[in-house]
């Protein structure tokens, strides 16, 4: 393409539709119209100018509104194929690994469910051809919007106030007519008056306002690169953590992602409502369906080990804060907050036993199994012991002759026990079950008879940091500065000649709300007595109409 | 005039080529991340192992920087673990073994109680040193998942391999020959 020299003598760039300087339509499309176009005031997208180098091409490719419109659409569709079956993190398989997962879509959706795995849908937003077609979306926003950023900030700073009549005529807001000779001097001063921005040259006048809200667009674009640049940080180490932690009362444990930090729960509490507050709060729901919780609470302590603590050293660890975490409130530190998510009541936690003699059922003394950190030894009245051989906190049956646990919680707890008496020095054998006692050497005449148990309650627990959300924040605000720069601001401009025999052109233009514009127009009219004017684009319209109605 | 024409096409060229790089790379470096996402805090081999100090079933301390020029056999486990006890009896044997040529075992518990590792350790006769990871505080920093994991430390301190599962004796005898000081 070659550039293009205008009859008035200025040279254009490649592509340009309305000369820059005078605003004659240089195209023969652009001649031929009724009105000019007036997007991106008929400069040249730069990409559309040059496509030579493969540099450009891919360019050119990215600069087009509609690969970027293409891209969002692909987007849309990917994310809304990614909600027909659960995402991977919903899926419940035993033991989770990559495997597990692939056989659980395989297995419950069929062939469906192994392409979809295949094709990545079930981590959506880790699979790779997501994460590049984000990018493209990036990419795409960049470049469209410097290719027309660009020439657009030029040509709205180069404005001429004089401008061809060609240009003029073909505005949708369009007026010409004799006038008084103070025209000019009395429509500058009504404009001035409307807040107008007014420049004068020669026999022409030019009125701008809102020229601003032109950027809008841009700077909502800004503002969401700032964001998709904030999603990006969240895959970098450290910028995001999100993690579960279950702690049970009483435990101490080192807070998963805070490296020196760790937790105890000091107890776990879930509160209802009684259906008999004062203030009457739930009663008829509490009646309805049996319960309302009130409060979900875990009590913790905040420890941080110390400036030369060691992973594992307890001792050198310094308190650092109680506190309450409830819902909507979490504990916050050093950037982490932790937030109350689940629980788990009652767990067994320790088990009250007597010592009684099976015939008489006299009891020798009771003793306390604490389940999460068994004694070894109990001394009971009149000399009795009982000694605690193995403890098996998850009871899973025998192997080889050996008690087995299955897990190191205490679900089903079982105990081997040597109970001694002044009756039975040498001792008896026996193996503790949940409702159930095993003699090994034969029949007893003592056992451990159940008398209660203990509980505690488990948290579960989140432990967040997400350090992008400033920058999320910021994109955020960016782009809501843009949407309300490009809504709710027009630029609105008014062009007016007096030509050498007295007659007056004008011409009028926004990039949205006409109305407001004609109301501007009406009053600057009614003040310096400019001639009438027309919405030629309303008289196309209705012509149109007539025509069409008269063909029917 | 030609020449401007020509030096601002190149300039052209060298911006386009200049901003596509830098959000190409951008893309790149966050499908990286994306990619190595899971284990960005799992150790790697020649990661300087993380110090750590626990106690023993005798009370005595334990701290990992002390075994330095030592090759650590550092094995994470626990009672309700089966293939932990499986290997626990060919660690023992190769610990005997190997504990004179600058071979030291550490068998560090995940939070159990102080009476199962003891009753474990006296049914298997355990001879290297039992320590118990009470706050899991240690599990967390070597970012431990399944039992039993097996984490070499060569004599700089430096991590030599990570295993995962159980071991044979085999592997274990091959293990130690491996972080045994020179």
């Amino acid at each position: 393409m070659e550039k293009k020299q205008c009859q008035c003598g200025h040279v254009n760039p490649p592509g340009t539709i309305l000369c820059e300087s005078c605003g004659r339509s240089l195209t023969e499309k652009e001649q031929n119209s009724k009105l000019v176009d007036m997007r991106y005031e008929g400069t040249a997208r730069r990409s559309q100018t040059y496509n030579k180098s493969i540099i450009d091409k891919v360019w050119n490719f990215f600069s087009s509104v509609k690969v970027g419109i293409g891209i969002i659409v692909a987007l849309l569709v990917a994310a809304a194929v990614g909600t027909i079956l659960p995402q991977e993190q919903y899926v419940q398989v035993p033991v989770r690994n990559e495997a597990t997962i692939k056989a659980y879509y395989s297995d419950v959706y069929g062939e469906v469910g192994r392409i979809y795995h295949y094709l990545g849908f079930h981590d959506l937003y880790s699979s790779f051809w997501f994460i590049i077609l984000v990018g493209m979306l990036a990419i795409s926003l960049i470049i469209a919007s410097l290719d027309r950023f660009v020439p657009l900030y030029r040509s709205l700073k180069n404005q001429r106030v004089l401008r061809h009549e060609s240009f003029m005529n073909k505005q949708r807001i369009y007026g010409k007519g004799q006038a008084p000779e103070d025209v000019l001097e009395k429509a500058e001063t009504k404009l001035k008056e409307l807040k107008y921005n007014v420049t004068l040259d020669k026999n022409g006048l030019l009125a701008e306002k809102g020229r601003f809200s032109r950027w809008g667009p841009y700077v909502n674009h800004i503002g969401l690169i700032i964001f998709l640049f904030g999603v990006m940080l969240r895959m970098m180490p450290g910028f995001y953590v999100d993690e579960t932690l279950w702690i049970r009362e009483g435990e101490t444990r080192a807070i998963p992602e805070a490296p020196g930090y760790a937790l105890e729960s000091k107890k776990f509490q879930l509160e209802t409502y009684t259906g008999e507050e004062k203030d009457g709060a739930f009663s008829e729901a509490v009646d309805r369906v049996g319960s309302v919780v009130k409060n979900y609470q875990t009590d913790i302590v905040l420890y941080k080990k110390a400036e030369d603590g060691l992973p594992g050293e307890m001792e050198n660890m310094e308190e650092v804060k109680e506190y309450p975490i409830r819902v909507n409130q979490p504990l916050k530190f050093d950037g982490f907050a932790v937030y109350q998510m689940d629980y788990k009541q009652n767990e067994l936690k320790a088990m009250n036993f007597a010592l009684t003699n099976k015939e008489s059922g006299d009891s020798l003394g009771e003793l306390t199994i604490d389940l999460i950190n068994p004694e070894k030894f109990y001394e009971l009245e009149n000399g009795a012991t009982v000694e605690l051989k193995g403890y098996y906190p998850d009871f899973s049956g025998f192997e080889n002759g050996e008690p087995q646990t299955a897990t190191p919680l205490p679900n089903n707890p079982g105990f081997l026990v040597e109970m001694t008496t002044p009756e039975t020095p040498k001792g008896e054998t026996s193996f503790i079950l949940i409702r159930n006692t095993i003699e090994p050497f034969g029949e007893n005449q003592f056992k451990l008879e159940f008398q209660s148990a203990e509980t505690r309650n488990v948290s579960g627990l989140t432990v967040r940091k997400d350090k992008t959300l400033p920058i999320l924040g910021l994109g955020g605000l960016i782009f809501m500065i843009g949407v309300a720069q490009g809504m709710y601001f027009n630029h609105r401009r008014f062009w007016i000649q007096q030509k050498a025999n007295g007659e007056i052109v004008l011409a009028g233009h926004t990039n949205k709300n006409w109305f407001a514009l004609k109301k501007d127009l009406d009053q600057v009219s009614e003040f310096a007595s400019l001639p009438a004017y027309s919405d030629q684009q309303e008289d196309i319209e209705m012509r149109m109409k007539k025509e069409g109605e008269e063909a029917l | 005039m030609n020449e401007k024409k020509k030096s601002k096409k190149k300039n052209r060229v060298i911006m386009r080529s200049v901003i596509l790089f830098l959000l190409i790379a951008a893309i790149g470096y966050t499908l990286y991340n994306n990619a190595t996402a899971e284990d960005v805090s799992v150790l790697k081999v020649g990661d300087q192992a993380p110090d750590f100090k626990l106690v023993d079933l005798e009370g005595e301390s334990h701290q990992l920087s002390d075994y330095k020029g030592q090759g650590v056999f550092l094995n994470f486990w626990g009672t309700w673990c089966k293939p932990c006890a499986k290997e626990m009896p060919a660690m023992d044997r190769q610990y005997e073994a190997f504990k004179d040529q600058g071979v030291q075992v550490l068998a560090v518990n995940i939070a159990q109680s102080d009476f199962e590792v003891q009753s474990f350790a006296d049914q298997y006769k355990l001879s290297f040193p039992v320590v118990i990871d009470k706050t899991k505080s240690v599990m967390t920093a070597y970012n431990i998942i399944p039992l039993p994991t097996t984490v070499l430390v060569n004599p700089d301190g430096e991590i030599q391999r990570i295993i995962t599962g159980e071991m044979t004796e085999q592997d274990i005898e091959g293990f130690m020959e491996e972080i045994k000081p020179q």
